[in-house]
């Protein structure tokens, strides 16, 4: 029963992450670059949600939308702001800049917002639900979180695979220069990739803080660092590799807080994810490409 | 190429939790100073032999603004009320330091040269522990309201028995120190018969944190007070408390204690609720504050007990009067919290020691000191006031006096 009760807290933590890690994985499977300013943007996300709720008096679904709508805003300009000018440069400056952008967000919420904690209300009004009498609970968030990130999953998978815009995107991860030959607009498309990666960071926002309801300037940070993790466990730039990866990593951190130690957990998290990258270095599910000179 | 840019990302990713460690670890702080106080100081300065000077010094700008600002008021009201009373006459200066031990030491000098006689302060722990190392060099008698690390008397052995910093033999609490703080929830706990099975969950990652845990149990075991589970957790792993949560339950606990600050004790508190646990919640004067905290829902505080000095809502004589006057002085929707309260009662305290040796004000900083120091320690002096009754301070500077519980009804602290 309580190996039952910690799978489900892992799975629930698990989906928050999976949530992160696919927009993670979505920017990195086209565009490339690892964007570590997703964590931040899920930060802004929160807040933007809190504000449209508690100042605007506004319903819940007002609020995610507009919190959508802030993100996509948000990471479209981010993009045309930091990371075009460096299209041609080398990995590494996007890294660091992307660092550089976080870092940005951080300390402007710190501004904005204060370092006050706030606490979030829950925007999900599915009543939890408690098996063999009350000695399982499992909370409507979790069962909103897991179902979000499935349907995302799977319709980012079909996105990728059936539209135009998708195909274009997955012409440009492939070669950049043979897309543009085709007719294919690559700056439009990777700006598409980040709008879509941003305003999914928006709803992992919400979900997080409905699920951990303390939002400050840096809750963003830590998740996005753990769902960094996940997409690369699953394989980077796999969407169904981030969603696997992202549950697993939550279940093998509560079984290491539950039965192994509670300040080890994030030691253990990183080193499972060591040894797996040593052992299949493209993750779980991903793909090895070779390199064509 | 995927594998080369996979280990360029290991590397960055090392060195942006390093970056952001080292971001946790500096304070922000605005810049800011009291200019127009400094002149008037000046002016003033050389000692007039006719009142005693008080220096004040803690946050008035920056992130911990509202101890500082919160002292600096009480400090004032204080002080206006004993001017009032004719015969002995104070005279306050209160400088800002940000939360910043070395702005702490130039405002503490700012205020030697103004001609200082008395310290009240600093209100925060760690430029605390600074400006109490030079006054005790200087001979200045310092008495702070609310730095409660044991760094800042000093003569206090670690866990490993090892005193790091001497007794500083001039400097006095007028709050719990941290490791009191557990010995009297512990004693709190067992004398009400709060709770028969004890979970504990608190952040091993912080010195406040962990001293209250650790006298909390070494206490509790001399009471026979059970302990069924202790959780932790760190500043970096402080949302999800769902294992700690169920174990606690699962360990058949029915009050939970809570030496750790409201924003993770506000996490718990939701988290509990949303798996239908029932606690008894028992927290310290960290907890002080959960009520404030934006968003939250304070119905999931009803009934949480915490140890903390001070209820701005009780109803004896001298809170209502100190609370009146601090809101007609600052504005109605002021509330004075304890770091307010243990000002006020510094500077009286520090009133009747001088009523008590018939002190004058033309006597030397040392001179003041030792009579002070001699005055404070010896049997017969006690004080009560805002923050406790019959207060005593022994030779190690920490205060004696019985600890006050609140639980909290309706929103509001309730005396216990």
């Amino acid at each position: 029963m309580n190996l039952l009760a910690n799978l489900i807290n892992g799975l629930s933590l698990g989906a928050v992450y999976a949530i992160i890690a696919l927009g993670y994985t979505m920017v990195y499977g086209i565009a490339k670059m690892l964007n570590f300013a997703h964590g931040d943007v899920i930060m802004v996300g929160g807040y933007v949600c809190f504000c449209t709720m508690s100042y605007l008096h506004m319903p819940a679904p007002a609020g995610v939308l507009f919190a959508v709508i802030v993100c996509t805003v948000l990471g479209i300009v981010i993009e045309k702001l930091a990371y075009k000018p460096l299209r041609q440069a080398t990995s590494l400056a996007v890294l660091i800049t992307a660092i550089g952008v976080s870092y940005f967000l951080q300390n402007a919420a710190l501004l904005i917002w204060k370092s006050d904690p706030k606490v979030f209300t829950s925007v999900v009004n599915i009543p939890a639900i408690r098996l063999f009498d009350g000695q399982l609970v499992i909370s409507g968030v979790t069962v909103a979180t897991i179902a979000s990130s499935v349907i995302i999953m799977i319709a980012l998978t079909i996105f990728t695979g059936k539209t135009k815009v998708g195909k274009a995107m997955r012409a440009v991860s492939e070669d950049k220069g043979a897309a543009q030959l085709m007719g294919i607009n690559v700056n439009s498309t990777i700006s598409v990739t980040f709008a879509i990666g941003s305003g999914l960071a928006a709803i992992a926002g919400v979900l997080l803080c409905s699920a951990y309801p303390t939002l400050m300037p840096t809750t963003g940070s830590m998740p996005g660092i753990k769902a960094f993790t996940a997409a690369v466990f699953g394989g980077i730039g796999s969407i169904p590799g981030a969603m696997l990866g992202g549950l697993l990593l939550g279940v093998i951190e509560i079984f290491a807080k539950a039965y192994i130690s509670t300040q080890l957990s994030d030691a253990i998290v990183f080193a499972v994810l060591i040894i797996v990258l040593l052992i299949k270095p493209t993750g779980l599910l991903g793909k090895a490409i070779h390199e064509k000179v | 190429m995927k594998r080369n840019f996979a280990k360029i990302a290991a590397a960055v990713m090392a060195g942006a939790m390093a970056l952001s460690l080292a971001a946790c670890g500096g304070s922000s702080s605005s810049s800011g100073s009291s200019s127009a106080e400094t002149k008037a100081a000046a002016e003033t300065e050389g000692g007039s032999g006719e009142v005693f000077k008080i220096g004040g010094i803690g946050p008035t700008t920056g992130a911990a603004a509202i101890y500082g600002t919160a002292c600096k008021n009480a400090a004032e009201i204080a002080v206006e009320e004993i001017n009032a009373l004719g015969g002995v006459q104070f005279e306050l200066n209160f400088q800002d330091d940000e939360h910043d031990a070395e702005k702490s030491v130039n405002a503490y000098n700012k205020l030697k040269d103004w001609g200082m006689q008395i310290l009240v302060g600093t209100t925060t722990t760690t430029p605390c522990v600074a400006v109490s190392t030079e006054s005790n060099a200087d001979r200045i008698f310092e008495i702070t309201p609310s730095a409660s690390s044991t760094d800042v008397i000093g003569g206090v052995a670690d866990a490993d028995g090892n005193v790091n910093i001497p007794r500083k033999d001039n400097v006095f609490q007028m709050c719990f120190t941290d490791p009191n703080q557990g010995i009297a929830s512990a004693q709190y706990i067992s004398e009400n018969q709060l709770g028969s099975k004890i979970a504990i969950i608190y952040n091993n990652s912080d010195a406040y944190s962990t001293g209250i845990y650790n006298k909390f149990v070494a206490e509790a075991a001399d009471r026979n007070l059970e302990i069924v589970y202790t959780g932790t957790f760190t500043d970096d792993n402080a949302t999800d408390f769902s294992v700690q949560l169920g174990d606690a339950h699962n360990s058949g606990a029915d009050l939970l204690f809570l030496p750790i600050y409201y924003t993770p004790a506000s996490q718990i508190l939701v988290q509990a609720e949303a798996k239908g646990y029932d606690f008894k919640y028992f927290g310290v004067d960290g907890m002080d504050g959960i009520l404030t905290l934006e968003g939250f829902d304070t119905s999931l505080a009803e009934g949480v007990m915490l140890l903390t000095p001070f209820a701005a809502d009780a109803q004896d004589d001298l809170t209502k009067n100190f609370v009146a006057k601090y809101q007609e002085k600052f504005g109605a929707d002021q509330v004075p919290n304890q770091f307010a309260a243990d000002t006020y009662d510094c500077i009286y305290a520090i009133y009747n020691a001088i009523q008590a040796k018939g002190l004058t004000p033309d006597m030397s900083n040392e001179e003041l000191c030792s009579a002070l120091i001699e005055t404070f320690t010896s049997s017969d002096f006690s004080y009560s006031g805002l923050t406790g009754e019959n207060m005593t301070w022994s030779e190690s500077g920490e205060v004696s006096k019985d600890p006050k519980a609140n639980v909290i009804q309706d929103g509001a602290y309730v005396g216990m």
